[in-house]
């Protein structure tokens, strides 16, 4: 899909979101929404390629809804409370909209990360409620069949109509607090998916993740004051910004960040991030993406110094296990401390990780591996290697692990 | 729940009985294997000769028909498989994606039938 095809996609798909969440907001139903705008879309998507973005995309689709609701929806009561509600739509358009007014879209993501809606949905749930995407496009990468993911939609919407989970912003300060922690999550979760299986230029999962960088930028400019939001938007950016780095031309092997050759940092995603860190930090609550995300502009640096401040790092990550200890950030953390204080240092904190969350998490084997190799212990970097191979589902980071394997093998450095 | 992963491949690279060994105890598959068995999922598995020493026996009509080579001549055959047990499918998926043959042919993953 070329630059152009792919913004216009993303205008039709952010204006459809607007329209989805408002319309399932009056009505209390999300897939009733989505049965009203979903041809509206298609068409979209087919004709303003070619004819041009209309100057007003939501009137567009609202006028392209409008008769269609009626076709799709079979009772006749609905169809007219469909198609009222869609008038009134367009009427509010054509009335000035009154600045200040909540984003109908983050109502929807935070019925989305209700707690009643099982955690893995969350964020499939809203790359399609919220932009269109369709299960046919999002299964593969999240290791789902269609159907079932399909299914599994379904049956997420039809709880929130059933069940009655509102469409509003938690009034209580705990408990907005805590949805949107869970949303960020979620919108990390839908990128780090779709980083995964991107490894070998994977298309669907490269899609995804741009798909992601937009559910990011609607929380950023629906909650400018939201400081974590700011933090992911600036963390997802730069992972972003290194992906034409992230896989040797030649070979197809995964180039580790260590390794990698910032002249293929994109540079205007890098500035773009380096804004949003900036508008994270206006704020002053401090969170794990903002870390996360001064993680990577520390290591981005290397661009300009052409070296890496380990020592920093090693303050940072000791912050990010604090606040969240997760396996991920404690292995990342052995991997700086190894830098400083050396490679026994780094393997003290990686054993001291519990083998529940250690054993099948494949990053973790991959930094023994290196650290055991480092530290001249050969035989079990092997093992460790091997390991690291046997977990990775990413066959460019495989084909990287065996060649590292082979030079630890014939006693080269590593 | 017990899973079947059935690893299809691409034959070329296995066209000998040694060949067919030295990837299973090579760098990919024996790394995969021995993740399953670290995992605690493994249940049993094997790895095939190559396609070539298959014979294929049919009854049609009657008359018995025996060929050569195996039941389907697909670019990608069947090799080997694995059986896991897992709690569930999306479990034995996420194991599927990180078999070898995933990335070179195709693993088809079924629910084993469980005898009462």
């Amino acid at each position: 899909m070329s630059e152009v095809e792919r913004k216009v996609e993303g205008i039709a798909r952010l204006s459809y979101g607007r329209l989805v969440a408002s319309l399932a907001f009056r009505i209390g139903s999300v897939s009733g929404a989505e049965d009203a705008f979903s041809d509206a879309l298609i068409r979209a998507l087919e004709v303003w390629p070619e004819q041009g973005i209309p100057r007003n995309p939501e009137g567009w689709l609202l006028k392209a809804a409008r008769n269609k609701a009626v076709d799709r929806i079979r009772s006749e009561q609905l169809a007219i409370k469909y198609r009222t509600e869609i008038d009134m739509l367009l009427g509010d358009l054509d009335a000035e909209e009154e600045k200040g007014s909540v984003d109908p879209r983050l109502r929807l993501m935070f019925a989305c990360a209700h707690p009643a809606i099982d955690a893995r949905l969350r964020a499939p749930l809203m790359l399609q409620t919220v932009l269109g995407v369709d299960a046919q496009r999002m299964a593969s990468v999240y290791l789902v069949s269609p159907g079932t993911l399909g299914q599994r939609l379904t049956r997420a919407k039809a709880k929130i109509e059933q069940s009655g989970i509102p469409m509003t912003l938690p009034a209580e300060k705990d408990e907005y607090d805590a949805r949107l922690d869970d949303i960020l999550a979620a919108i990390y979760a839908a990128y780090a998916v779709g980083q995964n299986g991107a490894g070998s230029g994977d298309a669907k999962a490269t899609s995804l993740a741009r798909e992601a960088l937009w559910l990011a930028s609607i929380i950023c400019s629906a909650l400018p004051h939201a400081a974590e939001a700011h933090g992911l938007f600036a963390l997802i950016l730069y992972t972003e910004s290194r992906r034409p780095a992230r896989t040797h031309t030649q070979s197809g092997q995964l180039v580790p960040l260590k390794e990698q050759n910032p002249k293929f940092w994109l540079a205007d995603i890098v500035e773009d991030a380096d804004q949003a860190l900036c508008n994270a930090r206006q704020h002053l609550t401090l969170g794990r993406f903002q870390i996360e995300a001064s993680i990577q502009a520390l290591h981005m640096a290397r661009r300009r110094t052409g070296e890496t401040n380990w020592d920093e790092l090693q303050i940072l990550y000791r912050g990010l296990v604090q606040i969240s200890p997760t396996v991920g950030a404690m292995t990342g953390q052995a991997a700086v401390e190894a830098e400083v204080s050396g490679p026994e240092d780094g393997l003290k904190l990686l054993d001291s990780i519990d083998h529940l969350h250690r054993d099948t998490y494949q990053p973790w084997h991959a930094t023994r591996a290196h650290l055991l190799a480092r530290a001249g212990e050969t035989e079990r970097a092997i093992g460790a290697f091997e390991k690291a191979i046997g977990l990775s589902d990413d066959p460019s980071e495989r084909a990287y692990l065996v060649a590292q394997k082979a030079k630890v093998l014939s006693g080269k450095e590593l | 729940m017990q899973y079947i992963l059935m690893n299809y491949t691409k034959p070329a690279q296995i066209a000998t009985a040694e060949g067919v060994a030295a990837a299973a105890e090579g760098g990919l598959w024996g790394a995969y294997t021995k993740a399953l068995v670290d995992a605690g999922v493994l249940v049993g598995g094997e790895a095939l000769h190559p396609p070539s020493t298959a014979t294929t026996l049919r009854i049609a009509d009657g008359t018995r028909d025996i060929h050569d080579g195996p039941y389907a001549d697909t670019r990608e055959q069947f090799g080997g498989f694995y059986v896991i047990d897992v709690p569930d499918l999306d479990t034995a998926l996420m194991w599927a994606a990180r078999n070898p043959a995933a990335a070179d042919g195709a693993v088809e993953v079924r629910p084993v039938l469980m005898r009462e």
